[in-house]
């Protein structure tokens, strides 16, 4: 009797750690794209590679990325950033760890937009920031894709540029996250 | 017993269940490290004068102005080598992140030259990866000065030199790289009789990075049969700062080398560093992007 109480115990715990695993969505294509824009230089750099997961049971959001993964137009540019200013071998990824503070209002499992802000942690060029963003999701039955818009700092990470290229290089780094997650099995 | 055993279970499973509950992303990072190739082993494609472990990326084309002044021991009159001055313009584009291709005219011989440089192997981290990087060079070298002797009947293949180069090398750290290139030259007509027609060498070369935008840079070529007949080849040695600004490389250097291409400063460099027949001079290379690499 104790034994079949406690396989049933066994049976159900391993259909809810199912469950479990469908509580997390993922991506292993995110894709980010920054912006610089002054008066006499506009760049950008793409990363469709970022990875990131959802724990929609603890509200919990992680994305990583490969510093050396942005691509720019130009590859002097791209050496430059890795080699100066991110030290991309020093400081190979840049993570963000966080928590969607209105977890409760977003229904995974239910089309639509939703409205969220995360709050966490981004770690880039050895330097950790608290950041608050605010991003949407879109619940479809495709997958839910997150987006969120926000501006980083580089004197915040400690990125620094040179006094001859100051005009070349914004301050305010505008930062895309456009992330489409599937749900995530083990 | 079976009791204990499903208990057992039970309580390992819980564990590992709580156990990966800290660190969501290690779920979806892949264990193994991707291959990455190795980049930035020099802030230019020459050490000074020979040809670097660096390859351009491809789509990109490289303006090159490369000076060297007289000797320094000239003295103040020629104002320390100053007064004269032998240029070669170059430009050098890159097909693929493998493959250059480029040509450059020197003053010194009024000599056209024309190279191709391909990447074997790439040295790279990860996984089946080559801990060096091989890369082989060709070129031709064209003289254009008026035939000595227009009377006789002179043929263009004695204009031509050849050069092939293997090089290898590795990026041992940010601050340190280092190479070595077996040389093999051969010149179709020589002033002489008993001049070689086939020169052998090995060229040496590294940088250490001193800054982000400051690398100390040497670069040597030992030319294993220099003697030959009255004339000795001296072996030439450049020693100079890499200096990036931006958009440009400047490469500051001293040396005993006039020539500016592969045949020249292997077969006629007669300075000799230990008298300060040495030459100031500089490389500046200019960049531009051609093909944007993310429509490639």
């Amino acid at each position: 009797m104790i034994i079949k109480t406690i396989s049933f115990a066994v049976v159900a715990l391993l259909v809810t750690s199912v469950g479990l695993a469908q509580d997390k969505y993922f991506t292993k294509e995110g894709k980010i794209t920054f912006y610089s824009k002054t008066p006499v230089e506009e760049f950008d750099a793409v990363n469709s590679a970022g990875l990131s997961i959802i724990d929609t049971k603890t509200g919990a959001i992680e994305m990583s990325v490969l510093i050396k993964a942005f691509e720019f137009k130009k590859d002097l540019m791209q050496q430059h950033f890795n080699e100066n200013y991110m030290e991309s071998d020093k400081f190979p990824k840049a993570v963000f760890k966080g928590t969607i503070s209105n977890i409760a209002e977003i229904n995974f499992t239910k089309p639509g937009t939703y409205k969220a802000g995360i709050d966490g942690k981004l770690t880039m060029h050895g330097v950790t920031r608290d950041i608050t963003v605010d991003a949407i999701f879109i619940v479809s039955i495709a997958g839910v894709i997150a987006k969120s818009e926000f501006i980083a700092l580089l004197d915040d990470y400690n990125i620094k540029v040179p006094g001859v290229v100051k005009n070349q290089i914004s301050q305010q780094i505008k930062v895309e996250i456009d992330n489409t997650f599937k749900p995530y099995v083990k | 017993m079976q009791t204990r055993l499903i208990l057992f279970f039970l309580i390992f499973y819980i564990k590992s269940v709580s156990a990966q509950q800290p660190d969501l992303l290690s779920l979806v990072e892949d264990e193994k490290q991707p291959k990455e190739f190795v980049k930035n082993s020099y802030k230019s494609t020459r050490v000074i004068m020979s040809h670097s472990l660096e390859n351009l990326a491809g789509g990109v084309l490289d303006f090159r102005i490369l000076h060297r002044f007289g000797m320094i021991n000239e003295g103040a009159y020629q104002f320390f080598g100053l007064d004269q001055a032998t240029i070669r313009l170059g430009l050098d584009y890159a097909v693929t992140d493998r493959l250059t291709v480029g040509i450059g005219r020197s003053s010194y011989k009024k000599e056209v030259d024309g190279f191709a440089k391909y990447k074997l192997l790439w040295q790279a981290t990860g996984p089946k990866s080559s801990p060096v990087s091989v890369i082989y060079v060709g070129g031709t070298t064209v003289n254009g000065l008026k035939f000595e002797d227009e009377e006789v009947e002179n043929y263009f293949t004695s204009r031509l030199g050849y050069y092939h180069q293997l090089i290898i090398g590795r990026k041992f750290s940010e601050s340190l790289t280092l190479q070595i290139a077996p040389t093999f030259l051969h010149l179709n007509i020589v002033p002489e009789t008993l001049n070689r027609h086939d020169i052998y060498g090995a060229q040496l070369g590294g940088r250490i990075k001193l800054t982000k935008r400051l690398a100390l840079t040497a670069d040597y070529v030992f030319v294993a049969n220099g003697k030959d007949g009255d004339v000795e080849y001296k072996h030439p040695l450049s020693i100079g700062f890499d200096i990036e600004t931006g958009g440009h490389v400047f490469q500051l250097h001293f040396t005993n080398a006039t020539g500016m291409n592969e045949r020249a400063f292997i077969t006629e460099t007669q300075g000799d560093w230990g008298k300060g027949d040495i030459q100031f001079g500089f490389n500046i290379s200019r960049v531009f992007t051609i093909k944007d690499k993310r429509k490639k």
